[in-house]
């Protein structure tokens, strides 16, 4: 019996693929099962094909992996896009009524189960459960107590009033049965559960998390995908805090309203995708020059242009590391994880604000649309730490006055950070500007302030490296001569490409970093191992190339760019087969 | 707020680099009277502008403020607005600023009635980047870039905030100081989007809209039997090409701000220094 258990439901966009999928996750998360789900969706409202797959283990899950055990199939198409994964014992689920699924064939091996899904529906009381019938049937087949899938119906149409939920749980019993009935088949599946209470939560809903738990409380944002639920997110919570949500008529318009309501003096975000970070680069650079505390997410999909919005890429590194005209001095931190999705978003406030700069949360599609199981303490609201840096109040603002009382928003400091007063503060009237600036920030070309409010800016960076911790996240062998660094959402598939590895013998040694600028020195790291392979899902190894630039040592690289993300066991074989090229060549 | 503030003391010590002449200064000074007469100070008063001739304001002005980049400034002014209510927000353009790069953002801050006032200095030409046609300016007036003038209908700034559900609409005369400094007045103490078109001649660039052309030219409001809230009759003064109006062509007196409809009500630059108590309920909703 394997360890894990790989679902998924698949159609048209428009058959309620998500929200099927969406319930069936909830059912195992409820019964104390760790989950990992992932979409496969096209850019379009109804039609193309769609998927939600779901792997489920007792033991956490954090990666998709090439193995699909039970598939409900709306489409013909959805056989075919799964072949790969579908395996021998495969069970697939379908309604041999339905004109899609006319003239079905089962791949030979696989187990086909031809369920009147509609018609069963309509007994229950509806034809539009006929997706629910089939989640009691993959009940049925992966042997999971089909109470558990009630509780999830009841969470999902409890708004909808208990005649609703009622016949749900009907339609899902009536799946049920249908295949305890007619199919005389032994299943090798059987999911326990336990007495775990776990939240399922994606990357996009950690970072609104993180936003209001970090105090921010004003968020200005365009739809796109895979962003939006960001905002979504938000709508409707961040109220409660006293903050507000505007959906702006652009990207510009929301990252010029964020930056007001920062110099206002909330704590203030956008999120974007890559085509929007590129219509708000000009006032990112006005951000960084007035010294604007600002957090700007950037979920990263395919591009360029508008490449493939609903899928996987990690394209953006170097806009958000290099973009826009001049020099600027930003911090672009990258979560690694979903739950971290949540961490790094509190402490790109705390950056921004303690060295008032804007600073970029590079996320990804992969890890922004997908939904993960954690125990609620990995979201520990008591470990979340507010710093406001150098705000001067009514009282310490004098110490900042210059002999004529002026207040100097941009005095040279040996820290690079100046003192920050909110409107409203008595004495604090002053002006911001992208122009270059004196300490009072009014215009200047002098030359040597122009070199000292450079310095000045860039000396911040200093600060923080020697304050901060940049550290990567560290995982596998240590003393492994083969070094494999990652970024952004690859962590999970290697954390689990390490185990597959382990089998075969290999130990490897893993650093995933969780900071693209400032970032952790990799010199020693990289010195002390005889292999080093850069994973991430670009094509011109846009890390790799920061590695080097960074350690000047040349490193081997993994890229995968064809939209999807890497898979655990597929990694496995990519690094193995890297390491074999190196032995074949040595 | 203090009560005894003068309008000097928005003056910042930093000397204009505006053309002598130019309809600029006036249009400050009118503003700064209109903020002192308001009630505000410096402390509580945020100024945003943009980039061109227009954009300087800020700096000449003493004042919590933002210069910003180009056609931008409503949203920031927007922003600043929200996430602080207690401040009075006057945001500052040009007609290249308002009407051409930043036409998007105005359109929408007309629709989206945060209370605060936008002050338009309208030339007609695009004065720092020395003289090309700008947006309002007329179809045969002949610049650098557009030898047989632009071709094109002018925009009319005011029929696009009617249009977008504009709530106070006005135009003033830079060296009508008294008027102008009553109108931006109103459109500051406005609850919602107050617009106010200034008529701003370039002396260096312009010599078709000139002091002289406007006196010429100008209908005060207030001379007439205009009655703000009759929405037809501003309409109908609106679409008058025939003459130029002064004074505060419609007003809606029903006006809902932004603020009040959605209860933006609160300084957002006050947080705790953790998050807050009931956060773990954030988290329990993913059960």
């Amino acid at each position: 019996m394997p360890a894990d258990f790989n679902w998924a439901i698949g159609g048209e966009a428009g058959d309620g693929i998500d929200s099927t999928g969406k319930i069936f996750a909830q059912a195992l998360s409820r019964a104390g099962r760790h989950v990992f789900t992932s979409k496969d969706f096209a850019s379009r409202i109804r039609g193309g094909y769609t998927a939600y797959k779901v792997r489920t283990a007792i033991d956490p899950v954090q990666s998709v992996v090439d193995r699909l055990d039970v598939l409900i199939a709306l489409t013909q198409r959805t056989i075919d896009e799964n072949l790969d994964e579908l395996h021998e014992g495969s069970v697939i689920i379908y309604d041999g009524d339905r004109s899609t699924m006319a003239d079905v064939e089962i791949p030979e091996g696989m187990v086909g189960l031809d369920i009147p899904l509609k018609a069963l529906a309509e007994e229950a009381g509806g034809a539009i459960m006929r997706n629910v019938v089939a989640l009691g049937a993959a009940c049925a087949v992966a042997d999971f107590p089909i109470e558990n899938l009630d509780s999830a119906l009841q969470k999902r149409f409890g708004g909808k009033g208990e005649a609703i939920v009622e016949n749900n749980k009907k339609a899902a019993r009536a799946g049920l049965e249908y295949v305890h009935d007619e199919y005389d088949h032994e299943f090798d599946y059987d999911l326990e559960t336990t007495d775990e209470d776990y939240v399922l939560i994606n990357g996009d809903q950690a970072i609104g998390m993180g936003a209001i738990a970090a105090g921010c409380r004003f968020y200005a944002g365009y739809p796109i995908t895979p962003a939006t639920d960001v905002m979504e997110y938000l709508t409707g919570r961040i109220e409660r805090y006293g903050g507000h949500v505007v959906q702006a008529e652009d990207e510009l318009a929301a990252i010029n309203l964020a930056l007001g309501a920062a110099r206002a003096g909330a704590r203030s975000m956008t999120a974007t995708s890559g085509p929007g970070i590129d219509l708000m680069t000009e006032t990112f650079g006005l951000v960084a020059t007035s010294e604007t505390p600002l957090v700007i997410v950037d979920v990263m999909r395919s591009g360029p242009s508008t490449g493939m919005p609903t899928k996987q890429e990690q394209g953006d590194l170097n806009m958000m590391l290099y973009g826009g005209h001049g020099e600027i001095p930003r911090f672009v931190v990258a979560p690694t994880s979903i739950d971290e999705c949540f961490w790094k978003t509190v402490e790109a406030f705390n950056f921004a604000e303690k060295y008032q700069v804007p600073v970029y949360v590079a996320a990804d599609l992969a890890m922004a649309v997908t939904e993960q199981t954690f125990s609620p303490e990995a979201f520990d609201m008591d470990e979340v730490e507010i710093d406001r840096g150098k705000v001067v109040d009514d009282d310490s603002i004098d110490e900042w006055l210059d002999e004529e009382g002026r207040f100097q928003p941009h005095a040279l400091t040996d820290d690079g950070v100046s003192p920050r007063a909110f409107p409203g503060t008595e004495q604090g009237a002053h002006m911001s500007t992208g122009l270059e600036h004196d300490e009072l920030g009014r215009r200047t070309e002098d030359r040597s302030m122009r070199v000292e409010q450079v310095d000045k800016r860039d000396r911040k960076v200093e600060t923080a490296k020697e304050t901060e911790d940049f550290s990567p996240r560290e995982f596998g062998d240590a003393d492994s001569d083969t070094l494999i660094l990652s970024w952004g959402s690859n962590e999970g598939a290697l954390v689990e490409a390490l185990d597959f590895l382990e089998e075969d013998g290999i130990d490897v040694r893993f650093l995933s970093v969780p900071y693209m600028f400032p970032r952790p020195d990799l010199t020693e790291e990289i010195e002390a191992a005889d292999e080093v392979i850069v994973v991430e899902c670009n094509a011109t190894g846009q890390f790799a190339n920061v590695v080097e630039h960074d350690t000047l040592t040349r490193v081997k690289r993994i890229n995968k760019y064809d939209g999807v993300r890497f898979k655990a066991d597929e990694l496995a074989d990519e690094i193995k087969a890297t390491l074999d090229a190196e032995e074949v060549s040595a | 707020m203090s009560s005894n503030v003068r309008f000097t003391d928005f003056k910042s010590d930093k000397q204009p680099t505006w053309c002598p002449g130019c309809g600029d200064f006036g249009t400050m000074n009118g503003i700064m009277k209109a903020l002192a007469n308001s009630g505000t100070d410096p402390d509580n008063t945020f100024m945003v502008a943009g980039i061109g001739c227009s954009g300087k304001i800020g700096t000449y002005m003493h004042s919590y403020a933002i210069h910003g980049v180009h056609g931008r400034s409503l949203p920031v002014a927007a922003g600043v607005k929200l996430a602080n209510p207690d401040l009075t927000v006057v945001a500052a353009g040009g007609d290249g600023d308002g009407y051409s790069i930043g036409a998007g953002h105005f359109i929408h801050a007309v629709r989206r009635n945060v209370d605060m006032a936008y002050t338009v200095m309208d030339n007609r030409i695009y004065g720092l980047t020395k003289g090309q046609a700008s947006p309002t300016s007329r179809e045969d007036f002949e610049t650098s870039t557009t030898p047989e003038g632009p071709q094109q209908p002018p925009v009319n700034p005011l029929a696009l905030s009617l249009a977008a559900g504009g709530t106070f609409i006005a135009q003033s005369f830079a060296t009508d100081h008294k008027r102008h400094a009553e109108i931006v007045q109103e459109a500051i103490e406005h609850d919602g989007f107050g617009f106010v078109n200034v008529f701003s001649p370039c002396v260096t660039f312009n010599d078709v809209d000139t002091y002289d052309y406007f006196r010429d030219n100008l209908v005060d409001l207030a001379d007439t039997d205009h009655d703000p809230t009759d929405y037809d009759a501003a309409k109908e003064k609106i679409l008058d090409s025939s003459k130029e109006y002064e004074g505060v062509i419609y007003k809606d007196e029903s006006s809902v701000s932004y603020e009040q409809k959605f209860g933006v009500d609160q300084d957002m630059s006050d947080i705790p220094s953790g998050a807050p108590d009931d956060a773990m309920d954030l988290v329990r909703e993913f059960y």
